[in-house]
This record gives structure tokens, sequence and C-alpha cells, in this order.
């Protein structure tokens, strides 16, 4: 491909947080980049673009996933849940509640991801305990320094499900 | 009714956040807007000889490279380039301004594509030739060339004499380095270009109003041109206090292209921006043999960078904390080919008080005293810098209560005394200090007839909770349940309010709220009294009161009318006030914070590794106005001063002038998995003088004194003293 | 980012012929490293062959009573896999001890093997790396190289390879079973990366073309008696400052089979016969373990910023040795160092 060349854009569909949307991708557009810019899903957190802090937290499929690292391309047909997929009717998810009721943010930035990474850590099934909460949850930075009371929100969900 | 404040009030903006509907200023959109991506020098000092943007421009999409050479006009002057937060001696930087490198990561051009990806892969196509001079990066090794800078704090009595004589003296270089803030969120601005050329500004700012002014200055605008808005901050901590490079950009590319424009940096290029700049903090303690102190001196030595002088106060806090009739203190510069530092959570005192505070527990250990009577006995009731009370100070009952729910009692002194299993057990202390500022603040409120009342206001809240404490503030006042107040912030158009830092929002907020409902009770009362056969006739306007959404008489039961009804009698929609809140100067206290941390740490005797398994922090801070969000603070304080402590450091390559760690990955902060049990205790300090709800500001005085805390927590488990942080496994492998 | 094309495989040999054709492609399945590298222009594949939709994903046992695990396999499902979890726990708790649950979802098995370095140097464009850029030098050997190797390191390079993965297979005797123009073939994991003498800017000894298929673990998986150990900056989400891998086969006390393997401190895994050989037949005791440590880590150099590491690999040979002996291997999610 030469140097200045723009690749292709490729077609593709996603199912998020239950609604088909059709699509065309350059092959480098990130998940995160579709969700926030074409799809104004501006929930999905940026805080590194590297995989790094979890800020971009969604699930793919059900399972947890940084989206930053995911191209959009690589994901045609999947289903994709975000922080506006989590509340049903107007009725926050259980997580989301928990979250307001032991004050698991300050600035907000990295609460989505969190509470998708937690949703994953959910479904998982595999955290017993609040070190095991720790350790599960240790791929979403919060630097608000959030961390128990994330912890706690976290063992408040898990009690309620 | 009850009052909101005082209370564990949940955050008004939580569901927002939580829904992921609370929008940041990079992600605000408009029709056709452009993306712009920064280039970056890669060299730290020298000059631009090219730049060669002809295949940049090839690119499909590409809309412009912005840089030096044809920029539009921008500011020409220092005074035109110098918001309110900058420092007072130097020049502020200007992006793609001339061709001058002045720290390596400088921005030197902005690609503007019509997406974000495309800019980016377009700035690869960008070729640069420099001319490179020599330079220096390196704190330590330039330390013999600084300079001195002014510092507030008189000497007292004669420092070098008394060291002489000193029965027990300690002396010692505690080395703190370059820290990044690492909001969570990318520095991002989107500009929203009018058809009329009027700007509105989507800016991650700790102070709307300072950038508003900012950018008109710069770019030559009325205040009517420009509009600057940021409802929701991803955290700042005190880097987002200037107006940063990315608004400038993102502002002349609006104007260059007319078009709405988003730049929005990466986590690389946000180290580039401003940091809490590397010290050399020289502590020297002399004491009698009964452990009072005789002489404190503390010198500074601080990076900053060779167009700005940054210097914030290191080395005050021992006049403040530490009875001691000999004092001296200096703060000196080293100027590096650097960007210039900023304040960063607690600027000065995080980095003093921890060499003031580890010095103390040294001191402790050579007169053989308990670090907290050490300090009982050198408490101090007086700022001795200006030789004035404190409006108050709770700072004994801080150590009392600090010290019970930590067992204090139960710690066997001796270094490596205490073990489980393998690992050590330290147990250490520490003081914290920060001020309470406060700031003219004004507030708009507009009550409407349906009992609704919206409060405005261009402060910030950047995770800090002003949403929160504002609505709480103007429920109690206007006597209306929370749900029925909601809050504006952060846009320039509304009432003046200064950058948030410095922990003065809270107090200054409230106040400019209480002011504002004031207006709005001698109104209503008026309006109330006015009413023909009102219950409220014969009262003084001032025995009357809002409450439960009345009008009412603070002495007789039962006579009261209902907003609505004051309302609608008078034929009123709306009441409109607006105040601006101004402390009166009163120099005859000190208003301080106060902090007593107590860490205990557990430590793997053979591998060094450290875990921090309790803190507990007693905070003296005047009446606390929302419990929940306020041991959120301290919290998040502490764990900022557990990666102080153990973690954080900005590594750089001295021979490239360049830093290596700028990510997530390598600049280590806290993982949830690194933070246990955190006790914060809010000691009562009742304080009539401060201010009329006798609050102080708590975003700062969480950090303070952990550090340190832990820094003699690791001494008290393993023997070792580490004075160069962060407190990595490898120093205590040594 | 550069651009590039996109293709889809369809099979392995689909994968195979794409790779080459194009000496400038590069397979992508889980991304969590290469789109990193790409976003940072380390990387600049000229074409991205996705190789998600393979079918290498089952988990399934051999007729020799080892495990076969397919190369997309993600981290996360193998370490939870309940043949995984009961007959070669050391290798799920070396996943487990590396990136985060999110990461872990995402990276697949044949992707942790081809997982590059951390070094700062390599990371930074603007910086000499013959890594990176064979030829332009090793700024590491004399710049910061606290997270740098100490063993097995040339003039050339002294990176280290990041994946924890890798340290439990490497100990465990696993193969990596290999496709290419040419057939198939398999490798020890031991083979299978490579030191950087002076070409670093290989950091497998895979073919041109070729594409990883499977990873095979021998019978034997030691779930009684080990431990992983990895130190690091912080208690979670970083990389190895050193790990080591460490299984036992004990009768009574005395050591009838060892294996060890280090991470953070090599080009490679670093395993050495020798230092197994040492150990068995021996009492499993503090003294017997300091010996095999010091066979391991024979030839250690250390340059100026990580020299702790010698001593720190060293204590934490033994400490590994002692949980596995002992039967108390090291939790990921409990910090307290067992």
């Amino acid at each position: 491909m030469a140097d200045t060349t723009i690749p292709e854009r490729i077609p593709i569909n996603l199912v998020v947080n239950g609604e088909r949307r059709a699509l065309e991708v350059v092959p480098w557009t990130t998940l995160l980049d579709a969700l926030r810019d074409r799809l104004e899903l501006t929930g999905t957190k940026k805080g590194c673009d590297h995989g790094q802090c979890g800020a971009c937290t969604v699930l793919v499929d059900g399972r947890r996933v940084n989206s930053c690292l995911t191209l959009a391309v690589m994901k045609d047909g999947a289903e994709i849940t975000t922080i506006e997929g989590m509340a049903r009717d107007g009725t926050l998810h259980p997580l989301q509640q928990a979250f307001i009721d032991h004050d698991a943010f300050q600035c907000g930035y990295c609460t989505p991801g969190q509470i998708c990474s937690a949703a994953g850590l959910l479904a998982e099934g595999r955290a017993r305990d609040a070190d095991e909460i720790r350790e599960l949850m240790s791929g979403n930075l919060c630097r608000c320094g959030a961390y128990p009371n994330i912890v706690a929100a976290i063992e408040q969900a898990m009690s309620r499900s | 009714m009850k009052a909101y404040v005082g209370t564990a009030t949940s955050r008004v903006d939580g569901r927002a956040k939580v829904t992921g509907a609370a929008k940041y200023a990079g992600e605000f959109s408009a029709k056709g807007l452009a993306h712009g991506f920064v280039v970056e020098a890669a060299i730290p000092r020298g000059r631009i000889v090219r730049i060669d943007t002809h295949e940049a421009l090839k690119v499909a999409g590409v809309l412009e490279v912005l840089t030096h050479v044809n920029r539009p006009p921008l500011a020409d002057t220092d005074d035109a380039w110098k918001d309110e937060v900058a420092p007072e001696k130097g020049s502020t930087f200007r992006p793609v301004y001339d061709d001058r490198i002045k720290f390596n990561g400088q921005p030197i051009a902005l690609v503007v594509a019509e997406d974000w990806e495309t800019a980016k892969f377009a700035a690869t196509r960008l070729y640069v030739e420099y001319e490179e001079e020599a330079f220096a990066t390196d704190l330590e090794s330039e330390r013999d060339r600084a300079t001195e800078v002014e510092q507030p704090h008189k000497p007292r009595g004669d420092a070098a004499a008394a060291m002489t004589r000193a029965a027990v003296r300690h002396e010692a270089d505690y080395v703190l380095p370059n820290e990044h803030h690492n909001p969570m969120e990318l520095f991002a601005t989107t500009v929203v270009w009018d058809v009329g050329g009027k700007l509105a500004v989507h800016d991650k700012t700790q102070g709307v109003q300072n950038v508003h002014k900012f950018l008109c200055s710069v770019f030559g605008k009325k205040p009517d041109d420009i509009r600057v808005i940021s409802p929701y901050v991803g955290g700042a901590f005190g880097s987002a206090l200037r107006p940063q490079y990315q608004v400038v950009l993102a502002t002349l590319a609006a104007l260059a292209l007319k078009r709405s424009v988003r730049v929005v940096l990466t986590r690389q290029q946000m180290y580039g921006l401003g940091y809490r700049p590397m010290t050399i903090e020289r502590v020297a303690l002399g004491a009698k043999p009964d452990g009072t102190l005789d002489v404190v001196t503390h010198e500074a030595v601080a990076v900053t960078s060779r167009y700005e002088d940054f210097s914030r106060n290191d080395t005050g806090w021992a006049e403040q904390l530490y009875k001691s009739p000999n004092s001296r203190s200096s703060h000196k510069l080293v100027h590096l080919d650097v960007s210039t530092p900023s304040d960063m959570r607690a600027p000065g005192a995080a980095s003093g008080v921890c060499a003031l505070e580890c010095a103390m527990d040294e001191l402790a250990i050579a007169l053989k005293l308990d670090p907290i009577e050490l300090r009982l006995k050198c408490y101090s009731d007086r700022d001795q810098s200006d030789d004035v009370p404190y409006t108050s100070k709770q700072l004994r009952e801080c150590y009392a209560r600090g010290a019970e729910a930590f067992g204090w009692s139960r710690r066997d002194p001796a270094p490596r005394s205490m073990r489980d299993g393998k690992e050590l057990i330290g147990w250490g202390m520490a003081t914290g200090v920060w001020e309470a500022l406060q700031m003219p603040v004004a507030v708009r409120i507009v009550l409407t007839a349906n009992g609704h009342a919206e409060i405005s206001c261009a402060a910030s809240d950047v995770g800090t909770g002003t949403y929160t404490i504002v609505a709480q503030v103007a429920a109690d006042a206007l006597g209306l349940p929370i749900e029925n107040i909601s809050v504006r912030l952060a846009d320039s158009t509304l009432p003046q309010a200064p950058v948030e830092g410095g922990s003065w929002m809270a107090a200054s907020s409230a106040h400019a709220v209480l002011g504002a409902a004031e207006e709005i009770r001698r109104e209503l009362a008026g309006l109330a009294k006015a009413i023909p056969g009102s219950p409220l006739a014969e009262l003084d306007a001032a025995d009357v009161a809002l409450a439960d959404g009345m009008v009412a008489s603070r002495t007789r039961k039962g006579a009261a009318v209902s907003i609505a009804d004051v309302m609608r009698h008078s034929n009123l929609e709306r009441i409109e006030k607006e105040k601006l809140n101004e402390f009166a100067e009163d120099k005859s206290h000190a208003r301080n914070t106060h902090s007593a941390v107590f860490a205990e740490v557990k430590v793997d005797e053979e591998l060094g590794v450290i875990r921090v398994t309790r803190v507990v922090s007693a905070i003296a801070a005047g009446r606390i106005l929302n419990t929940k969000t306020g041991r959120s603070q301290i919290m998040g304080g502490v764990v900022w001063g557990i990666g102080m402590a153990l973690h954080e450091e900005t590594v750089m390559d001295h021979r490239f002038g360049r830093i290596m760690n700028p990510n997530f990955a390598e600049y280590h902060i806290p993982v949830n998995a690194d933070v246990h049990d955190i006790d914060v205790i809010f000691v009562d300090e009742p304080d009539e003088r401060i201010n009329k709800l006798g609050i102080k500001g708590i975003g700062e005085i969480g950090i303070v004194g952990v550090p340190a805390a832990i820094a003699n927590a690791v001494y008290h488990a393993t023997g070792k003293r580490i004075r160069r942080f962060p407190i990595t496994l490898d120093k205590l492998l040594e | 980012m550069n651009n590039f094309d996109y293709s889809r495989a369809s099979d392995v040999s689909d994968a195979i012929r794409l790779l080459t054709a194009d000496p400038g492609a590069k397979l992508i399945a889980g991304g969590t490293n290469l789109i990193d590298l790409m976003k940072e222009n380390v990387e600049r594949p000229s074409r991205l062959i996705d190789i998600t939709r393979l079918p290498l994903r089952d988990i399934e046992e051999t007729a020799g009573g080892g495990l076969r695990i397919g190369a997309l396999v993600p981290n996360s499902d193998l370490a939870y896999h309940p043949l995984v979890e009961q007959r070669y726990p050391l290798l799920a708790s070396a996943i487990l001890a590396g990136a985060s649950a999110q990461l872990r979802n995402m990276a697949s098995v044949g992707g942790n093997l081809m997982q590059r370095t951390r070094c700062a140097y390599f990371y930074d464009t603007t910086t000499p790396c013959n890594k990176r850029s064979p030829g332009t030098g090793c700024s590491a050997i004399d710049g910061l190289n606290r997270n740098h190797a100490i063993l097995g390191t040339s003039q050339s390079c002294i990176a280290t390879n990041p994946s924890d993965m890798s340290v439990a297979l490497a100990a465990l005797g696993a193969l990596v079973h290999i496709a290419g123009p040419s057939g198939q073939r398999t490798l020890a994991l031991t083979d299978f990366h490579r030191l950087p003498d002076d070409k670093p800017h290989l950091d497998t000894n895979l073919g041109s073309g070729e594409i990883i298929t499977a990873i095979e673990l021998p019978a034997h998986g030691f779930a009684r008696n080990f431990s992983y150990l990895k130190i690091r900056d912080r208690l979670s989400y970083a990389f190895a400052l050193v790990s080591v891998a460490a299984a036992l086969e004990l009768e009574g006390n005395a050591i009838s089979e060892a294996r060890l393997a280090l991470g953070g401190v090599a080009h490679k895994p670093w395993r050495s016969l020798e230092a197994e050989a040492a150990l068995r037949g021996k009492a499993a005791t503090p003294d017997h373990f300091g010996h095999a440590a010091d066979l391991l880590l024979q030839g250690a150099t250390a340059r100026s910023h990580n020299g702790f590491k010698i001593e720190l690999a060293r204590r934490a040979i033994v400490r590994t040795l002692m949980q596995a002996a002992n039967a108390t291997p090291q939790s990921q999610a409990h910090k307290k160092i067992a």
C-alpha cells in the first residue's frame, strides 16, 4: 500500500446493546473509536488507548474486553454491551445502583469501564472474596482512588444477584 | 425538615456518571467536526529547521497541517499568554508559535483531518529536521546551578547557632521524583464553530473562566465570541488549572478552518504537560535532650523549566506544625530543558511534609521517643511564621482518635520487632497539614413558582463533589428537598468563580450559595409579609426563614406561607438573585486543615514486597459538608499517598532528555489490589471564625503525610530508612 | 498507526498462503500486543491476517495423556479450563498472574507466545534499538535497564520476554505445534523463543510463513507440588521484575523430579536442566534449593540498574521451590507471599 493511501472501508454489522448497527470501517478503527466516534456512544471511555487502564471495557459476546485493542472489523457480527446498555427501561443495573450507593467514583471517567468490567466479573463467577475482587478488578485503574468503594459496590451487587 | 449539610448525601451527578450520560470535553459533537492530532518534538532543545508536510497533506481526508510556519496569528506578548494560575516569573509556553524547541514532547504541529485515525496516520507522514542544541534535564547533576526563590517564611532566631548547640540532631536529604497527575480522562478540547465565527469551547479544565479569558487574550477575541464549557471533568488534580496547549491548538484550527475541531491528546502526550517537580528536600532538625525542638531548617531544590519559575511552599510547613524558636527555610530552582511543572494535589506540601515527617520520625528514634509523643512535645498552637493562632486546630484530637482506631498503643517501637510469618509488620505515622483557603465566588439562584431552584456558577466539579455540596447547601438554605434543586456549573457565562483548586472551592461556593439564598429569602419574606392577611405580616423579615417549601416564622410555630402561594400572590413566575461572596480579609488567624495518618505495612522479609494493609487517616477540617463524598476525597488522597510512597516516578533518560515511561504500564499508579483498608475519621472541629458554616476544603489534605507514614512504617518493619522515593523493593534489597 | 490491508483467513493453509504472499503481513488474533505496538508505530505490518475464525479453539486430551491446546484458545479460557485447573495448576496460576482479566479474555495462547518485550527503548521510536531497528544500537545497555535481562544477554540487546504463561510452559516441557509452507513441525517451548545474540529483532524461531497451531502439554502436570511466584512493582497488573515457575515431584521429602523456570530475566523463559538435575534425588531443603538457584543463575550479569534482580531471583527461586515442596502454591489473588 502506498505511503499515503487510506485503506478501504469494510462493511460490518454489530449488535450494540441489542440493536443491529451497520457501519463501514477502515480496518484500523478500533471498537472503541467506532463506538465513540461513529455510533456516538461516548459512555465507553478512552483513558490510555493501549489496554493499560480499562476505561474502555465493554462486553463482547458477554465477555469483558478492552475495546481500545479490538479492531472493529474483527468483531463483525458480535454482540456488544456498553454502559449505555446496562440499565433496562430506566431502571439502573444493580451494579450501577451499587456504585451510587457506595460512592464508588468521583470524576466518573473510569466508571463505565469499572461497571462493565464488574458485570464481566460477576458473569465469570470467579471472585469469591474481597481479595479476589481486588485482583480481578485490577485491570481497571481509578485515579480518584475509589477502589475500596468499588469493591464494596461489587460486593453489594454480588450479594443481591 | 432534615438538613442536608453534614450528611452522607449521594452524588447528585451519580446517575449521569453510572449510565454514561455524563459528557466530557472530547465527547461533544458538531456538524462537520474535524479532528486534530498533535505531533511532538523528538528532541529536548534546539530549533526546527524544516517541517515537511507535503506527504501528510497528500493523505485523503487531511484538511490542514498547522505549524509555526503557517499558523494564524497568536498574541505575541507574555502578558497576553498569562493565565490566572501562571507563574509570576516567566513566559507561558506557546504551541506552534515559533521554531524553538524547549522540551522533548513539545507540540510542533497539528494534523487536522476528517477523522481521528486519518489525522493520526498522516502524523506519521510528517518529516521534521532539527538543529539540536546542548541540553540538560537532570536535577541531580545540575543541583549546583540552583537559584534561590524568594520565600514567604522569614527566618526566626539563629538557626545555624542553634544547630551547632543541639543535643540531638538529624539531617538528611529526601529525594522525591517527578510525578504526573495522570487523570483518567485524556486532555481534550472540542471547539464548536458557529457560522458567525463564535466558538463554544468544550475543554477539560478546572477553570472555564480562566480558559475563557486566556483564549480571548491569545486570539484577540471579545468576551462574547467565546464560551468555555466543562460540565464534567474526568479528574485533573491540578493538571487542568492552567489552559493546556490542546485548547490553543483546537481553537487555532477551528479559526483557521472555520469549522468545528476536536483535539484529544494521547496518554503519552500528557507527559508533556505539567507534573509534580522532582525535589531534593534537605531537612535538619535540632532538639534539646527533652525532645523539644530548638531548630528546624528545610531547603528544597526543585526542577523548573527554562521559561517559567514554578515553585510552591515545600519548606514552610514546620512553621505551622512544630514549635521551634529557630528556623530557616529556602527554596531553590534548577532550570532545565523540560516543560514547566504544575500544581499537583497538595503541591509543595505533599513533598515537603513528606520529607519533614520522615525527618521527625528519624528524630523521634534518635531521641528514643514515640513519634506521637515527639509531635505533642513540639505541638504548636500558633502559626509561627505570622505568630497568629488558628481559627481551629484539632490536630491533638487527630493524633488521639487516629492512634486509638489504629491500635497504636500496641506498637513495639523497635524496628523489625513485629511480624506475621514471613512478613515484617511496620506501623508508621505522620502529620498532614494544608491550607483552608477561600476565594470570591458568585452564584445565581433562580427560584421558580413550582418550588424548583436552579443554582448556577462557573465553578468546576472535577470529581470533587461540587455539584452535590452546592445542591445540599442550597436545599438547606432555601428549605427545599434536594430533588428540587438543579445545579449548573462550569460554563464561562455563569457567575464568577476561580479555578477549582487548592481545596478552596467547597467553602467558597457554599458561602456563595448562602449569599444568593439570603437574597431570595429576603425577597420572599417581603413578599410573604405583603400578602393580605399574611400570618407573617407583623414579623421582622429577619425572623422569617425558608423551610419545608414554606416561608415561615423562626419563632412562631405554624406561622407560614408556602413559597408557591407567595409566588402566586405576587404574580411571579421566578425570582432570580445573583450574589458575589467575598470573605473579609482577616490576618489575625491562620486557617489550616490537619491530619494524623497511621499506616500498617507488611514487608516480605526475603523479597522486599511491600503491602499497605491498613491506613487510618484522622482529619480535622472543620465541619464536613458531605460525609460520604468527603470520605471518598480523603480515601482518594490516601491512595495517592500510597502511589507516592511506593509506585510513582516519571523516569527520564537524560541522554535523550526524554521521559521513558509515559504510559500506565510503566508509570505505576496503585491498582485495586494495592489498596486495602482505609479508615477515614473526621474529627469534630467546630470553627465559628473561619466562615459561617465552619467549613474547610478537603481535596488536598488527604494525601499529605501519607507517603511519610508509609515510609516510616517501612522503616519500622525493616530497619531500613529509604529516603529516595518511591520505595521500590530493590531499595530494600540493597 | 500505519496503513494496512486486512484479510480474513478461512483456514490454516489460507493463513499460510496469505502470509507467504506478503512478507510484511502479520497474523492477528487477540491483538492485545500487536495493536498496542501498531499504535506506537513500532509494528507496521502491510497486512493483518485475521485468524480468529480458524478452528484452533479446542482443548483436547492427547493419546499420551497430555493436553493439546488450540492456538486461539483465550488465555482466560485456558486458565479456567477444568483439565488445566486439575492437572496443570502451575500453568493456570502463571496465566492468572499476567495482565488483566480483560486482556486475558482477549489474548490467545499463540499470541501470548509472540508477545514482544516491554523495553522502553523498543517502544520509543525516537531512540536507538536493535530489536526495532537492527543496527541502530542498544539504548538500554548504558541506559535505563532496571527492568532488563540478567541472563543470556548480548552486546546487541538486553531485553526481556514479558510473558508469564511461557514461563510455566517452559517448566512443564510444553511443545509448540507449527504449520508452515513446508508442512508441520514441532518445537519445544524452550526452543521456540531465542536469545538475542546479534539478531535481537528475532524473538522466536518461527520461520516466515509459519503459524502456531497448538501448544501441547505432556502428561506430567506436577499438580501437587508447584508454584508460580511473580515479583513486580505493584501488586497486580504489572510486568514481572522476576517470576519463578517451580514444580516438584516428591517421594517423601526426596525430590524425584524438578522443574524450574524464570521470567523477567532473559530474552526467553530461562530454564536450566543442570539446575533441575542437581535437585533430583535431593531432599527438599532451602540449601538444596539455593544451590539449584545458583546453578540456574550461573552467568548472570548485572547492568547499572538491574543488579538487584540477581539476588531477588535467587531468593525468589528458593521461596517458590519451598512453596512447591510444601504444596502451598502462591495465590494470585491473596498477595501475602506463602
